[in-house]
């Protein structure tokens, strides 16, 4: 950039530059709200929609107000796939992988972050790597392994899969956290007397925990998204997650379009709760996970 | 950009060239920390190393799931490249590409510095989070509920159609999602406002690093705002356009639930993709050994894809040093 240009010009250009920016940024501010707008208009149908009878859509069309508050579309899809047992699958689910992975994680990155053991550089690629992989790679020997040994159509099997492929991310990024760790913390930790295992939990651990707890949230919320692993493994009622519970009812006699819509919400609302509630801690996630 | 990182560590001892130092550290990698790593190698090992060599061999069989495979050589990857199924789909994935990369991340510098520099800074810091966070929405929820609610709002009685007639465009109602022709750009506007969220927020954290006095020198030369977007804030903020095109590149490859909720990869392999023709072949047409090979091949272009950025990534660092 040119700094040094000639300054005594500089104080009119701003004044100018100014005014002229204060009209304009209301019609900045219009565009981008118009952009919010669009981005929320599919929740708003299908709120408008997920309150209407099916009497009342077919008459009067998706696009009208609901002549009644009426919830028997959402009492009907809270019954007919029991939500309360999906909405359990995909707790445990997304719950037990969080804790695994992140521990797995942070295993690995001590190993290679603070071990720096032969070939970590090596090592860390093939987990970035493996974290890369299309699942369709992996799914058609993992079914079938876990038909054999009795492990399909479990949470379990879920669990294992993702433990390991969301840790996969996990070492990634904390290998590279841990290896700027300060050295001359773990050699005064090594001088009085501190084994591995107590460096790890009683100096690396305390140190790491917000990146832990931003690993930890992530981890819940992709798990809790995924689609094709749990589609492909868990194929009863009993087992399954909340979107694969409304992707198989799709075009089933179940699902007019109001079920359909309240279907579709119950099935936001708890990642929009998670989402209000770890807000804060995803938006510094957010800023670490791009800077590393 | 972490595998940078730790590669810094080499370069220690010649900054700190104390003898003494080296062989003591030396002894600290030794094999105690081995044992940190045995649980997630062995785990590694067993859900990625083992399916993937399974996959690749299952890619030389013709196997039906039942029985034990029949070794066939190169067969079905000689049959792939003839299939115009397959290049369909990889011809899609561009168009995800598109969707899910190039106007994502155009769109999100855009809206990132707008949202950033004159909304944040011209009005309140609240109006730009409440904003941000309008665009993330769909980034948090389950990507194939989002799909189902936008298969519906798209059918021919749908919500879409019905707004058309409201507003007068009645003339442009359209199975969107059910002609061929149109069923392609309308999965790629899906896909845009999926995706549109993870650029802005990032590019909105990136831009928080950048040294605000820069703008005030620039602004003091009477440089437009798009002058300092282009001369500023573009490469300011380089790293973190390369982690989310490379991020997005691979998503966007890897492409499969918003298909499988939207179209099915219909009407007529329009909107097919390798993910879902893979899954299709594999667990429909119960055709493993023609799945895997269409698994592998799709697997190879990722590894190929990402060692491409990485490398041009690492080349662009150098670079920027010498310079």
């Amino acid at each position: 950039m040119a700094v040094t240009l000639v300054t005594d010009r500089a104080p009119r250009r701003k004044v100018r530059d100014r005014h002229h920016r204060g009209a304009s940024r209301w019609v900045v501010l219009a565009l981008v709200t118009l952009g919010a707008v669009i981005m929320l208009v599919p929740f708003l149908f299908m709120l408008l929609n997920a309150f209407k009878s099916p009497g009342d859509y077919s008459s009067a069309g998706p696009l009208s107000w609901p002549t009644e508050f009426y919830t028997k579309g959402l009492k009907t899809y809270w019954t007919e796939v029991n939500f309360p047992l999906k909405f359990w699958n995909s707790l445990l689910i997304s719950g037990s992988v969080a804790v695994l992975a992140v521990a797995v994680s942070l295993f690995n990155a001590y190993a290679l972050g603070i071990g720096r053991v032969k070939g970590r550089l090596w090592i860390v690629g093939l987990f970035l790597l493996a974290n890369m992989m299309p699942q369709e790679a992996l799914i058609y020997p993992l079914y079938y392994a876990a038909k054999q040994i009795g492990l399909y159509n479990t949470q379990l099997s879920v669990i294992i899969i993702f433990t390991v492929i969301q840790s996969a991310f996990g070492t990634y990024l904390l290998a590279s956290v841990l290896g700027t760790f300060p050295r001359s913390v773990l050699e005064a930790a090594a001088l009085d007397g501190a084994g591995k295992w107590t460096v790890l939990r009683r100096v690396v651990f305390p140190n790491v925990r917000p990146t832990l707890a931003v690993l930890l949230i992530f981890f819940f919320i992709w798990t809790w998204n995924e689609f094709l692993i749990p589609l492909v493994m868990l194929i009863d009622n009993s087992t399954q997650t909340i979107p694969v519970a409304l992707a198989s009812l799709q075009g089933d006699r179940l699902m007019d379009a109001p079920t359909t819509n309240a279907g579709a919400l119950i099935s936001l609302v708890p990642a929009v709760l998670f989402f209000i509630i770890f807000q804060r801690t995803l938006s510094r996630g957010i800023t670490a996970g791009a800077e590393k | 950009m972490a595998l940078t990182q730790t590669s810094a560590g080499p370069q220690r001892p010649a900054t700190r060239p104390e003898p003494v130092r080296t062989p003591r550290k030396r002894r600290e990698g030794g094999a105690g920390y081995w044992l940190y790593l045995l649980p997630g190698a062995i785990l590694f090992v067993l859900v990625i190393g083992v399916p993937l060599g399974g996959t690749l061999y299952l890619s030389l069989t013709k196997w039906s799931g039942v029985g034990d495979p029949t070794f066939i050589g190169f067969d079905n990857y000689t049959r792939l490249f003839q299939d115009e199924v397959f290049w369909t789909s990889f011809k899609n994935t561009i168009a995800m590409i598109v969707a899910m990369v190039v106007v994502p991340t155009l769109l999100g510098l855009l809206l990132a510095a707008v949202l950033f520099d004159v909304i944040g800074r011209r009005f309140k810091p609240r109006t730009a989070a409440a904003l941000r966070a309008a665009f993330y929405l769909p980034q948090v929820l389950p990507v194939v509920v989002a799909g189902i609610v936008w298969g519906w709002i798209l059918r021919p009685d749908g919500a879409f159609n019905s707004l058309l007639d409201v507003i007068g465009l009645g003339a442009l109602r359209h199975d969107w999602l059910g002609d061929p022709d149109t069923a392609l750009p309308t999965v790629m506007a899906v896909m845009i406002w999926v995706q549109i969220g993870y650029p802005v927020v990032v590019f909105m954290a990136a831009l928080q690093r950048v040294d605000p006095e820069l703008y005030e020198a620039a602004e003091v030369d009477g440089a437009n705002w798009f002058h300092r977007f282009r001369s500023i804030t573009l490469p300011q903020i380089r790293p973190e356009t390369f982690v989310v095109a490379l991020t997005c590149t691979i998503a966007a490859l890897k492409v499969f639930g918003p298909v499988f909720a939207l179209t099915r990869g219909g009407p007529e392999n329009a909107t097919n993709v390798p993910s879902y023709f893979a899954y299709y072949t594999f667990f429909k047409k119960l055709q493993v050994g023609y799945g895997s090979a269409i698994s592998t091949v799709l697997t190879l272009i990722i590894i190929v894809v990402a060692g491409l950025f990485i490398w041009l990534q690492y080349r662009g660092e150098r670079q920027d040093r010498e310079v």
